[in-house]
């Protein structure tokens, strides 16, 4: 397999808080093309704190992923409310899904947000697509 | 206002530049070069410089998020997900992606709403199975 088989149930430690501020919004939310004047904010918003948690995983050179050779093949959210501006988010990933797709595997990464209050806000799931060296 | 299995909530081209990726590349914290340079994404086998996906992905629920605040200010969206199927090549004249948002599935005693979205970059659909699970459409919202 593409990547280290011991990687199924490895959890990373909680990222650096991720502050929901009215300028991180508005940026996001510009970029995402949201309507003016503002909705929120953007659902999607919940990527930031998947991307900090999913930098740790890229950066660890145990796991056999490396970048160059990952393709996204599926984003998923589920949100128990929506984020708020003043939000401090965290994540937590763990690796929830691993199996060979032929020669590549599928990584199955699943970060729970919490707020400062520590409950749970979203979990966003990733599915990664690691081509095998030889591809 | 009641909801029909098949009614069209919302449709919209957009169109992306490489500075709309510059942008999101910023305001996500998604650095990767695929997206802003054409040396480095052709190196990768890519034909260009494509969009994120997750760019794509946020685009394409903000109808969705305008028709929440328009019509059923008390719902939220529960659940969201795709699959990325094709990549959203952005040349340097750019790029338009057709967002469609349709109801696919009501419950009203649940008060939910499954809205099923297309997105589509020169002529070809971009994301799978992209679903929008709507909470909150209370039993009352068929009376306002």
């Amino acid at each position: 397999m593409a990547v280290n088989p011991d990687l199924l149930g490895r959890s990373y430690p909680r990222t650096d808080p991720v502050e929901v501020t009215p300028e991180r919004v508005a940026a996001f939310a510009r970029a995402v093309k949201a309507s003016e004047p503002g909705t929120g904010v953007p659902p999607t918003f919940a990527i930031v704190v998947q991307q900090a948690a999913l930098d740790a995983l890229l950066a660890d050179p145990t796991t056999g992923i490396v970048l160059e050779r990952t393709v996204h093949g599926e984003q998923r959210f589920a949100y128990r409310r929506d984020l708020v501006v003043g939000d401090v988010l965290t994540g937590e990933l763990s690796i929830t899904g691993l199996r060979a797709l032929g020669p590549a595997a599928m990584v199955t990464a699943e970060t729970v947000i919490r707020d400062a209050s520590t409950a749970t806000v979203a979990t966003a799931t990733s599915v990664l697509v690691v081509g095998s060296e030889e591809a | 206002m009641a909801l029909e299995p098949g009614a069209i909530i919302a449709a919209r081209r957009i169109p992306l530049t490489r500075g709309d990726l510059l942008a999101y590349a910023a305001a996500s914290g998604d650095g990767n070069l695929i997206h802003q340079d054409e040396t480095v994404a052709k190196q990768m086998g890519l034909p260009g410089v494509i969009a994120h996906g997750m760019l794509t992905m946020g685009i394409a629920v903000q109808p969705v998020v305008d028709w929440i605040a328009e019509t059923a200010p008390g719902a939220r969206i529960a659940e969201y997900g795709v699959r990325f199927t094709r990549p959203v090549v952005v040349d340097a004249a750019g790029a338009e992606v057709t967002i469609e948002a349709k109801v696919g599935a009501v419950d009203a005693a649940a008060g939910t709403a499954r809205i099923d979205l297309t997105a589509i970059a020169a002529g070809q659909t971009v994301l799978a199975k992209a679903q929008v699970r709507v909470a909150g459409l209370g039993p009352g919202d068929d009376a306002a």
